[in-house]
């Protein structure tokens, strides 16, 4: 049997009107790793700060490697490590410097935390850097820096709000590798992400929440399979087609149900095999005499996963949590929930 | 470790964070170091006619020892300001979430911002030489003065500390201490005789703790004026013992205050 090490139940927290948390519960038993999904606004944020003694709930319990948050919030602290969403460095001290104070913060003596300093600098490919302040550094530098920062003292349980948010594709390959890294050193890891992606490629459990509650829980592949895995969208040239464009769509669909597009040329399905999939539906148009005009194959995003679960798209729902738009970052996430690839926008209307 | 040696600890690596910021942005020190040149010498030559503190003493001798406690006062701002802008950075969240005192996180500010009135007290002290200020006590007294003064304005930056964190805007601090440390230093015998002040505010003035910190700095460094008539408010009869009590108070009062406010801030 396990020990679940991080545990949280019905964490509640209001911001005056606004309720980040309505009662979530999370469980992350000791060595796995945990993502919690969600949009901007959700409560990532808010459930991160709860379990790292930084802001007290209104309501419901939690506690940290058998620590309580709230009734030894020294205890736990002692046994976590948190890079939260901003860096929390000191952008006057270099990057030896953030890290030797924390080591001392720690109450290592000062040999102990200059070795350790060198040591994750060296880690984190920050050897070069390490004399320079980090006002100087670059975004994926802080990052990893801040990573650096949260594991001074080799905390059993980590803490992870939104690891490579705004960070380009080769610094969210190498952040990928260092935190893949903890996980095989038996670290528990709980992190916060915007990207299904993300979640899939570190996280044994995921949970998705949505203002401030969670609506699904499960393994990456679990919850690819309620949202249908791969898809298929199409665009076929004439509407009178439409029948015999389903047909072909419903004979290799995952599950048992073709979104109809926002035109009334437009189709999509989530289908098991991907490219095999995509070959059978193009031979059999292609022998029904159907003209195609776009076709294509996408990989299951949060938008999917969002519009599966709750009938509305994640950037439907972030905006009239409302409260967040000064919010730092969140200009930032929306731009790249745009970068995904367009595609034909489907309704949540359903046909069988 | 207990509490004690833990708090001590973390509040002098805080403390160090904080000086190593002096050293990067030295813009900073040289703000803060000129202000007091140019009070001195502003005072000396400008005003320096103009106001006549009373036979025998000349008004710059009169006047450093009021500047310097001026100057420590509002070296609390500093503080404040400091605090506010750790307030408003990811670094407090990292504080807050490792297992440190978190005292230390204000301790360590108050005691690095000693360091910034060490300076500040010997820049001005090597200025008001030159325009002709004369310690003409023993070294002794000279030295029990601006210990005098560092402990008043340490108790004093406990009060800035406890702004900072209630009002987490640097402009607001720099704006709203001055509403505070204004009155404070001019309603005071700093720059004007006791004597010159309307009688309703003599005794604020004589119990104004910028007043008697001023008055103990004349008498241990001989800047006094013996022509002056003396106040015979016990504040004024025993000015280094009143501020020290002064000093006392505030740092009970306000040292729990701001620690209590910071542990409850976002949580
Ligand atoms: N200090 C605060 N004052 C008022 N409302 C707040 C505060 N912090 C968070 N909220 C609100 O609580 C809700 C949840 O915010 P939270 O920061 O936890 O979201 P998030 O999932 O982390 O979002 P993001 O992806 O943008 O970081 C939002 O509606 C937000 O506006
Ligand atoms: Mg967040």
């Amino acid at each position: 049997m396990t020990t679940a090490t991080i545990t949280a139940r019905g964490l509640v927290k209001r911001y005056g009107q606004v309720e980040a948390l309505r009662g979530l519960d999370l469980e992350v038993p000791q060595g796995t790793v945990l993502a919690l999904l969600g949009p901007n606004g959700a409560g990532k944020t808010t459930a991160v700060r709860i379990l790292t003694t930084l802001l007290r709930p209104d309501g419901g319990s939690a506690s940290v490697a058998g620590a309580d948050v709230l009734h030894a919030p020294e205890e736990v602290r002692r046994r976590i490590g948190l890079s939260g969403q901003s860096a929390a460095v000191d952008e006057n001290l270099t990057g030896a410097e953030n890290l030797e104070m924390i080591g001392r913060l720690y109450g290592f003596r000062r040999r102990r935390a200059v070795d350790r300093a060198r040591e994750l600098l060296a880690g984190f490919d920050l050897a070069d850097a390490g004399d320079r302040p980090a006002k100087t550094y670059s975004g994926g530098m802080h990052r990893r820096l801040d990573l650096a920062c949260a594991l001074v003292a080799e905390p059993p349980v980590v803490v992870l709000d939104e690891p490579t948010t705004g960070l380009d594709p080769r610094s969210r390959l190498q952040m990928w590798e260092v935190i893949q890294g903890l996980v095989r050193a038996g670290t528990t890891l709980l992190l916060t992400t915007q990207y299904l992606e993300e979640a899939d490629r570190l996280a044994d459990d995921i949970v998705v929440i949505d203002h401030g509650r969670a609506i699904a829980q499960g393994t990456a592949d679990q919850l690819k399979a309620q949202v249908g895995g791969e898809r298929i969208e199409l665009v076929i040239a004439d509407a009178a087609d439409r029948p015999a464009a389903r047909a072909a769509l419903a004979a290799v669909a995952a599950g048992d149900e073709v979104h109809h597009g926002s035109t009334e040329r437009s189709l999509s399905v989530a289908v098991r095999e991907g490219a095999r999939s995509l070959r059978v539906v193009l031979d059999r148009l292609e022998a029904d005499g159907v003209a195609v005009l776009d076709v294509g194959l996408r990989r299951p995003t949060l938008d999917d996963v969002f519009l599966t679960l709750t009938g509305r798209t994640a950037e439907e729902e972030a905006e009239p949590a409302g409260g967040t738009a000064s919010r730092d970052g969140r200009g930032r996430h929306a731009q790249e929930r745009d970068a995904v690839p367009a595609r034909p926008d489907v309704t949540p209307e359903v046909t069988r | 470790m207990s509490t004690l040696t833990r708090t001590v600890a973390d509040t002098q690596v805080v403390a160090k964070r904080n000086l190593i910021k002096i050293v990067r942005v030295p813009e900073i020190l040289v703000a803060v170091l000129i202000s007091p040149i140019m009070f001195v010498l502003l005072f000396a030559y400008v005003f320096g006619g103009a106001i006549d503190p009373g036979e025998g003493v000349s008004y710059r001798e009169f006047l450093i020892p009021g500047i310097f406690a001026q100057t420590v006062v509002f070296g609390a701002t500093f503080t404040g300001a400091g605090i506010a802008e750790d307030m408003q950075k990811g670094i407090i969240d990292r504080f807050r979430s490792l297992p440190m005192s978190q005292s230390a996180v204000l301790a360590g500010r108050t005691l690095s911002d000693v360091v910034y009135n060490v300076l500040s007290l010997a820049i001005m002290a090597l200025t008001g030489l030159v325009v002709g200020w004369r310690v003409r006590g023993s070294l002794l007294d000279a030295a029990a003065a601006f210990a005098l003064l560092l402990v008043f304005a340490y108790a004093v930056s406990w009060i800035m500390a406890l702004v900072g964190v209630l009002v987490p805007s640097v402009e607001v601090i720099n704006n709203a201490s001055f509403i505070v440390i204004m009155p404070l230093t001019f309603v005071s015998n700093a720059f004007v005789p006791l004597e010159s002040f309307p009688s309703a505010l003599r005794v604020f003035v004589e119990w104004n703790p910028v007043s008697t910190l001023t008055q103990a700095c004349r008498e241990l460094f001989g800047n006094t004026n013996p022509a002056a008539a003396a106040s015979d408010a016990w504040s004024m009869q025993n000015p280094a013992l009143y501020t020290l009590i002064c000093v006392a108070l505030i740092l009970v009062v306000f040292a729990p205050l701001a620690i209590a406010r910071y542990r409850q801030t976002s949580r």
